[in-house]
């Protein structure tokens, strides 16, 4: 089985807790458990976050989601690929770097994307300065081992 | 996200329910540092006991009202924070500046103690 939906909205921050429950309620198919739902939505909610304030800092501008769910020998995944045409990101392993805020002022912790690599099984950045961003985050359900043939 | 304040002399209790993220803080931040400056307390706690999930955005609140507290001597705990909320807590190094209890009657026991020192 593999299913895919996708979706676009503007980058704004009350959009972001449509960004989890579109997530969520695509997940919702491959049964996981309440935890592993609630850590799907935090990483979400970090990428769309990191979309609004450093991608477009504040400004307009469009948040893609691409969802694919998968299951195959009763091995479940779920892949999200959150993308932004924003401001892009000069130095992706600074920016990975736990605590690290470019924005030290703003009472931001600097743990986005800690958060998305504790609660992810797999969290691949792709980043052009000027073009824009694509998390791509990968997660494993009811403990279900890497599938290769997802890549 | 919504949020409630209590008054125990002063110990002041923020119980947050709901989805905590970057765009319901700002609110939380406001109002809570309202009441904390507009009030003379010497504990505050988090009652995370009605929250389904909280980013990195909920550290921000938590490290900015410990800062707030601390200015003053005073002390904070959070408390009944559900697992993956725990984690994104301890995480981020959080567990060595605050008080993180398994419900709110161990929370205010150690605000006491802390206060009494």
């Amino acid at each position: 089985m593999k299913d895919t939906v996708k979706c676009e909205f503007p980058a704004k921050s009350i959009n972001e807790s449509f960004a989890r429950v579109f997530v969520a309620s695509f997940a919702s198919r491959l049964d996981p458990t309440l935890e592993e739902l609630a850590e799907i939505k935090t990483a979400v909610s970090e990428a769309v976050t990191n979309i609004i304030i450093h991608g477009y800092k504040g400004g307009n501008g469009i948040a893609y989601i691409e969802c694919e769910a998968k299951e195959t020998d009763g091995k479940k995944s779920l892949k999200v690929k959150i993308t932004d045409k924003g401001a892009g990101i000069d130095d992706i392993e600074l920016a990975r770097t736990p605590l690290y805020t470019s924005n030290p002022d703003g009472e931001r912790s600097g743990m986005g994307f800690t958060v998305m690599e504790t609660f992810m099984d797999k969290v691949e950045v792709k980043s052009l300065p000027g073009v824009g961003t694509s998390v791509i985050m990968t997660k494993y359900l009811h403990g279900g081992k890497e599938d290769e043939s997802l890549e | 996200m919504k949020f409630e304040f209590e008054k125990k002399g002063r110990l002041l209790i923020v119980k947050i329910t709901g989805e905590l993220d970057h765009h319901s803080a700002a609110s939380l931040r406001e109002e809570t540092d309202r009441e904390i400056l507009g009030g003379s307390y010497n504990g505050l706690i988090l009652d995370l006991s009605g929250l389904d999930m909280m980013d990195s955005s909920g550290i921000g609140i938590i490290m900015g009202r410990y800062r707030i507290m601390e200015a003053s001597g005073g002390h904070l705990c959070v408390c009944s924070a559900k697992p993956p909320i725990k984690k994104i807590i301890l995480l981020s190094g959080l567990g060595k500046l605050i008080g993180i209890c398994e419900d709110i009657k161990s929370a205010a026991e150690m605000l006491n103690r802390k206060d009494s020192f």
